[in-house]
């Protein structure tokens, strides 16, 4: 995935052809091969310049040993080994790494309570659907980069909105300087990721329960089941495919987060590394480490990163399939 | 509010009355059955409760941004809580001209709108000739466009760097266009090919027998066909190319050339006292999206949804 966003929504999915479908097509004359390659050009020299070959190189880029922008010799699986055994990266990478599984964890208990509840409540009610929708998905709709400055600002120990209501209601215990203390950055980190995330989930599971027949739910209510009972019993086992979908989703956002940590702790992670997260430690050793080998062992971080996600998406997205099969028969 | 419409005193609710409506076939008389009775209008007024209260939840934070960026320095310190009785704009001025946000904007519609247009130009060529014609390297031209959609920006901004280093075009408006167009390309290429598909083939045998060639064909007949899709690409590229922080902080070393997101960082650097100017900033990033929102909110719903319905 290129860029978190929507642009992810359908990359799970597989085009649909129908055979209705393929069956017409055979019936008129395809286009010619050689006008199709000409249509295809201009995309495929974008795409090979721009994406192709920084893909190839980066993979070679990790496998060399550099001085400075020049490379020098080829050493194998060196500055992969060097992640786990050398300092810095030997306690900054496995930290970050529990940072990001943890703003994966705030993502998912909060899209699978919050936004699952509301976009239940929201199937219900046909006329304030939309409506409360476009509210729900606004923060989702805001950058992040914007949404991690406003929460700096908002949290602001002297002048912040936040601590400024926390006294006006008498708790000026917990008026704390949320994001000067470690033990709290994270966590503000984790929940306004969360926060800004959910609007997203809230949507698709809104669209899946639209697509559910309805007369399952209808049966079940006639038989006298309470609405706890038809949505544990009936509705829940339903959502599994769209769930899974979104876990991957949100597994490969909160992995490559990047702006919202930016933002609230900058390029370090502050307050002392604890916003650190996968991505820093990337930005960090390519861009402002000034180690000679900067480009070697940051390609090898890019690569570890890539890898985790791509195999661990693989396998839970293999994994979901074989437990929807076996939930819905 | 719907919500809030009172449900206790409806025909047909079980208040006392055992209902016994064996064979309920008006979807009117369903619903109301649905909600009818006492307990169910106080968990109707519950859920609403907890509509708003999310709600509040999800927009306060937004609300604070705007109004802050109307009160003065002052009325912001002496009273963090507070509303814009005076609204007062001269922050607006300070982040425009003062802090280059004129600058920034023009250089992120510029960048925005160059590379979107370009990507989905040659994304709508690609994937008409990939919807349309057959054979193995097709769909192996397919399967490389869409496995980009997999690529994290990570590990492409080292070489992209070096590249455009190459080029001469690092710091350059076009180096940065070039590269979003090209990562925009496996997402467009997905969504206009799978539209392409659904087109009956007996439009361009109509068009065929009227004589017209492969790119009169494309060009008059088939891409008016898939606006729907364009206006979902355009919509979809648009929305995290104007957010993206990373390719500009890494390619762009210039302040002149620098779009919104990376002017922001240097911003919050310089004005870290100007409270009223740095929400009025962010403000400034976040009125394009908001006001593309509002115009396009069908196509977001249903590009966001797109492939999830049965």
């Amino acid at each position: 995935m290129v860029h978190p966003g929507p642009v992810s929504t359908t990359t799970a999915q597989t085009a649909p052809v129908e055979p209705g479908q393929r069956r017409r097509r055979t019936l008129t004359a395809a286009l010619p091969t050689r006008v199709a390659l000409l249509f295809i050009a201009p995309a495929a020299v974008l795409f090979g310049i721009f994406v192709l070959y920084p893909m190839v190189t980066a993979v070679t880029y990790s496998m060399y040993s550099w001085r400075g922008t020049s490379q020098e010799e080829f050493v194998g699986l060196a500055n992969f080994v060097q992640l786990f055994t050398a300092e810095p990266y030997r306690s900054s990478v496995p930290r970050a790494f529990g940072h990001n599984l943890l703003m994966f964890g705030g993502a998912m208990i909060v899209q699978n309570s919050v936004g699952l509840f509301f976009a239940v409540i929201l199937h219900r009610r046909a006329r304030s659907r939309r409506f409360f929708q476009v509210l729900y998905t606004m923060p989702y709709l805001v950058s992040p980069l914007v949404v991690g400055y406003l929460w700096s600002l908002l949290l602001s120990p002297l002048f912040g909105p936040v601590n400024a209501a926390l006294k006006a209601v008498g708790l000026d215990s917990l008026a704390l300087p949320w994001l000067g203390t470690p033990s709290t950055a994270l966590w503000v980190v984790v929940l306004v990721t969360a926060w800004q995330w959910v609007g997203f989930p809230l949507l698709l599971y809104g669209a899946a329960l639209g697509g559910l027949p309805p007369e399952l739910d209808e049966a079940a209510e006639l038989d006298g089941a309470s609405g706890p009972q038809r949505f544990f019993a009936i509705t829940l086992p339903l959502l599994t495919p769209i769930i899974g979908t979104v876990s991957v989703l949100t597994f490969i956002f909160t992995m490559e987060a990047f702006p919202i940590p930016y933002a609230l702790g900058g390029s370090t992670g502050a307050p002392a590394g604890a916003t650190d997260v996968l991505s820093l430690v990337f930005y960090r050793t390519a861009f402002e480490s000034g180690s000679s080998n900067a480009i070697g062992t940051s390609s090898a971080i890019a690569i570890l990163l890539f890898l985790f996600i791509f195999v661990l998406s693989t396998v839970f997205t293999r994994w979901f399939r074989r437990t929807e099969r076996k939930i819905l028969g | 509010m719907s919500a809030a419409v009172p449900t206790t005193h409806r025909p047909g609710g079980d208040d006392g009355h055992p209902a016994v409506p064996p064979v309920i076939s008006d979807p009117t008389l369903r619903a109301r059955r649905r909600r009818g009775g006492r307990d169910r209008g106080w968990g109707t007024a519950a859920t609403t409760t907890a509509l708003w209260l999310y709600a509040a939840v999800a927009i306060v934070p937004l609300l604070i941004m705007l109004l802050n960026s109307l009160r003065t320095n002052r009325d912001l310190a002496t009273q963090p809580l507070g509303l814009p009785l005076q609204p007062d704009f001269t922050s607006y001025q300070r982040a425009w001209i003062e802090a280059s946000f004129s600058t920034y904007f023009m250089n992120s519609i510029i960048v925005t709108v160059s590379s979107v247009v370009i990507a989905t130009g040659v994304s709508l060529l690609a994937a008409y000739a990939l919807a349309r014609a057959k054979g193995r390297l097709m769909s192996v031209v397919e399967a490389v466009f869409v496995s980009g959609l997999m690529m994290p920006v990570f590990l492409m901004i080292v070489p992209i760097f070096y590249l455009l280093d190459s080029f001469g075009l690092i710091s350059s408006r076009l180096g940065l266009v070039m590269v979003y167009a090209a990562v925009s390309v496996p997402f467009s290429v997905f969504v206009l090919t799978t539209f392409f598909r659904q087109l009956p083939g007996e439009l361009e045998e109509a068009a065929r027998l009227d004589g017209a060639g492969p790119f009169r064909m494309f060009w008059s007949v088939m891409a008016p066909l898939v606006r729907p899709a364009i206006a979902t690409v355009v919509v979809f590229r648009f929305v995290p190319i104007w957010n993206d922080f990373f390719y500009p902080l890494i390619l762009i070393r210039n302040r002149e050339n620098y779009t919104l997101p990376v002017g922001l960082t240097t911003f919050f650097g310089e004005y870290q006292t100007d409270w009223s100017t740095l929400f009025a900033g962010l403000v400034i990033a976040t009125l394009p999206l908001i006001l593309l929102f509002l115009v396009a909110t069908k196509q977001i719903i249903a590009g966001l949804t797109s492939g999830m319905g049965k």
